[in-house]
């Protein structure tokens, strides 16, 4: 029957998988391992092989009501029910419930003695008894390869190895063999040989003293497989590995925008904000408010009834609270109100993997619509720069994916080239807000300005950026002649124009007061000409009187004269002629 | 298995209780006189085990006459005693009495080392 359902497999298009229930594991395997066929895990002593084995035993016996049977050939029932019961996995309460066979295969070389012939039928029935006594449809044998240290004649091992496995899948169950690695082979006796369905690798490395769990997937027969390296982490609850590289270019984006919390810069980022969804990015120097910027967010958004998750890599929550208390940001209340979780962690203290394992876990938890990363450029400490940068970009396409704004901040050290993040992501984030120290007339003043923002009309401008009681607060840049000035430069500055102001204003008046004057002159002198000129016309109007009256009078005279000697009338001549000699 | 031996009809006890039964009467290692309480675990009927028998009968008949005892396992229809008593190769002959407990594995067919397995080379030797 089993073979007929195998067979039936075959035939099917996609193979048949049995998931695992590790997170994951399902999505980078295409669902899982192949089911009714054996899948070796391999990798060196402490890289996870058994807890992975033993996680996909509990998952499908809790979540998938698929028994199994755990075959240890290494730890005893007890040691390996203490070992997993920090994990959250109760294999006596399975064991009880009857979803779950723990057995125990001790070899002691000492105590075998070997003569001639035989076979394995013994761990066969075994085997068998386990998988009938709780219908078990997984099996995992874990590091069946001790069966070599126990046994001598190879030759009969390799063979039954070869036939338990071809056993095992006609049995039909699901099979997790786990091995040890070897110098240059997947596993020290060659397993791979006979288990050639699926074989996952796992690695532990250590890299500048930060240790990182890695998976990949060497082989998968008949399916389509992640092939990459993925990190994986075994916290409490168990084993998760991360696809997130294959995450790709596809999130939805969203035309909403959200306030950035400060009014000023929502004005300069297009009047409305950024836009929800994308990765915001202030780098800037140290204590030029880019926690303070961040806060700001994290208040506009639980303002709204946002949810916000703070992860912060320098500062206590205690401590971020206090300090944008003096800004006027009340988190607390939002911390009350469950609104705004705080995750504060040194970041030194996991490897990268670790800490984009736990910002997804809590993510995942928590879903948040904001989340703020303070700094980001403190998780190169936790591992390379190339690394910090994948896992950066890896973090932002699953929170890209989830519709959550993004804010992070970056210190960008002195000697640095500015407009250069630590970590290299400036290409992947949409807005890129600077904030630079100005120094000038031996005191320093906060600039902000908008690097780059995605797909929005945004500003040019330079902006002072103040920290007041009230908050962050953006002025005007005073740029004159004398280049850009802010602070007290710039409140001198205005002073001065003050004062320039109020010159240009007296010479103005100056101006207006002489002009008046030169009128008033002016006509008071028109006025005294005038008053010279009707004198003299009175009296050359008198003058002309007085000669008309003479010459009157002469008239007269003469007549009378005339008359008196009885001269011929000729006026004219006489007129003129007697008139010369007189004057 | 229908020999002259008998062939376990009722559960037969599993070797640590056979371990603990032997530590109450507080034995040590075999001597000339034990009598020798063996048990072969075989899987049915197949021709390995019957060989495994044959020569387990051949030895103890030369060396051991008279004061033996073997029983057959068959672990198809005990198959709780495979885990129990850590039986993975078949078969497996398993040397209950004289203490301590011995496990020889395979079909007998190195008599020597059979003889040695079972500290019998040595009981001789000792005679």
């Amino acid at each position: 029957m089993a073979k007929a359902k195998l067979k039936s497999g075959a035939t099917n298009r996609s193979l048949p998988k049995a998931l695992t229930g590790i997170q994951g594991l399902d999505e980078i395997t295409g669902g899982g391992f192949p089911r009714g066929r054996p899948t070796l895990i391999c990798g060196s002593a402490g890289a996870g092989k058994t807890l992975l084995a033993i996680e996909f035993l509990v998952r499908g016996a809790t979540e998938f009501k698929e028994p199994g049977v755990f075959m240890a050939f290494e730890e005893t029932a007890a040691e390996l029910a203490q070992n997993v019961r920090s994990l959250g996995f109760d294999l006596e309460q399975l064991e009880k419930e009857k979803k779950l066979v723990v057995d125990f295969v001790r070899i002691e070389r000492g105590e075998i003695d070997e003569t001639g012939d035989y076979d394995l039928e013994g761990l066969f029935i075994r085997i068998g008894a386990a998988i009938d006594a709780v219908g078990a449809k997984r099996v995992v044998l874990d590091t069946i390869e001790n069966l070599f240290s126990g046994l001598e004649n190879q030759g009969i091992l390799r063979a039954e190895l070869r036939r338990l496995f071809r056993w095992l899948k006609d049995r039909g169950v699901t099979a997790v063999i786990t091995a040890e690695r070897g110098d240059g082979t997947l596993t020290r006796q060659g397993l791979e040989e006979y288990v050639s369905d699926c074989v996952i690798l796992l690695d532990h490395r250590v890299t500048d003293q930060v240790s990182t769990r890695r998976l990949r997937i060497v082989k998968y027969r008949g399916t389509a497989h992640g092939t990459n390296e993925y990190p994986f982490l075994i916290d409490e609850d168990g084993f998760s590995v991360l696809p997130v590289t294959s995450l790709g270019l596809q999130h939805k984006v969203s035309d909403e925008r959200i306030s950035s919390g400060v009014p000023r810069l929502d004005t300069m980022l297009g009047g409305k904000g950024f836009y929800r969804g994308t990765t915001i990015l202030i780098s800037g120097t140290a204590g030029t408010g880019k926690t303070s910027l961040a806060s700001h967010l994290v208040d506009a958004a639980c303002r709204r009834g946002e949810r916000c998750l703070y992860f912060s890599f320098e500062e206590s929550p205690a401590q971020l609270i206090r300090n944008m208390r003096s800004i006027g940001l009340n988190l607390e209340t939002w911390a009350r109100k469950n609104l705004l979780q705080f995750h504060s962690s040194r970041a030194s203290f996991y490897g990268l993997e670790m800490h984009l394992a736990i910002i997804h876990k809590v993510v995942k938890d928590f879903d948040p619509q904001v989340v703020v990363i303070d700094p980001v450029g403190s998780l190169i400490e936790a591992g390379n720069k190339r690394d910090a940068h994948t896992m950066l970009i890896r973090l932002m396409d699953f929170l890209k994916m989830r519709q959550i704004t993004a804010f992070l901040t970056n210190l960008t050290s002195g000697g640095d080239a500015i407009e250069k993040t630590d970590v290299e992501i400036s290409s992947i984030v949409d807005t890129w807000l600077f904030v630079r120290d100005i120094e000038l007339n031996g005191e320093r003043n906060r600039a902000l300005y908008v690097l780059k923002s995605r797909g929005m009309a945004h500003s040019n401008q330079l902006r002072e950026f103040l920290l007041t009681k009230q908050g962050v607060d953006l002025l005007d840049v005073y740029v004159g002649p004398e280049g850009v000035l802010t602070g007290s430069s710039r409140l001198s500055q205005e002073v001065r124009e003050k004062a320039a102001e109020m010159v240009r204003q007296e010479e103005f008046q100056r101006k207006e007061r002489n002009r008046t004057r030169k009128r008033e002159a002016l006509e008071a002198r028109i006025a005294a000409l005038r008053k010279d000129f009707e004198a003299e016309e009175d009296e050359a109007e008198r003058d002309i009187t007085q000669d008309q009256d003479r010459e009157k009078l002469i008239a007269e005279n003469r007549e009378t004269m005339a008359k008196s000697r009885r001269a011929d009338v000729n006026k004219t001549a006489v007129s003129s002629s007697t008139k010369k000699p007189k004057e | 298995m229908k020999k002259s031996t008998k062939v376990s009809k009722k559960r037969p006890l599993s070797l640590q209780e056979v371990a603990d039964k032997a530590e109450k009467e507080g034995k040590e290692g075999p001597e000339p006189g034990d009598a020798w309480d063996l048990r072969l675990y075989v899987a049915g009927q197949s021709p390995r085990s019957l060989t495994a028998f044959a020569n387990l009968k051949k030895i103890c008949e030369e060396h051991l006459k008279g004061r033996y005892n073997i029983e057959v396992v068959d672990l198809v229809k005990h198959p709780q005693l495979a885990a129990g008593d850590q039986i993975l190769a078949i078969p497996t002959l398993v040397r209950k009495l004289p203490q301590p407990l011995r496990k020889i594995v395979g079909d007998l067919r190195d008599t020597e080392r059979a003889l040695v397995g079972l500290q019998l080379r040595q009981t001789e030797e000792s005679k």
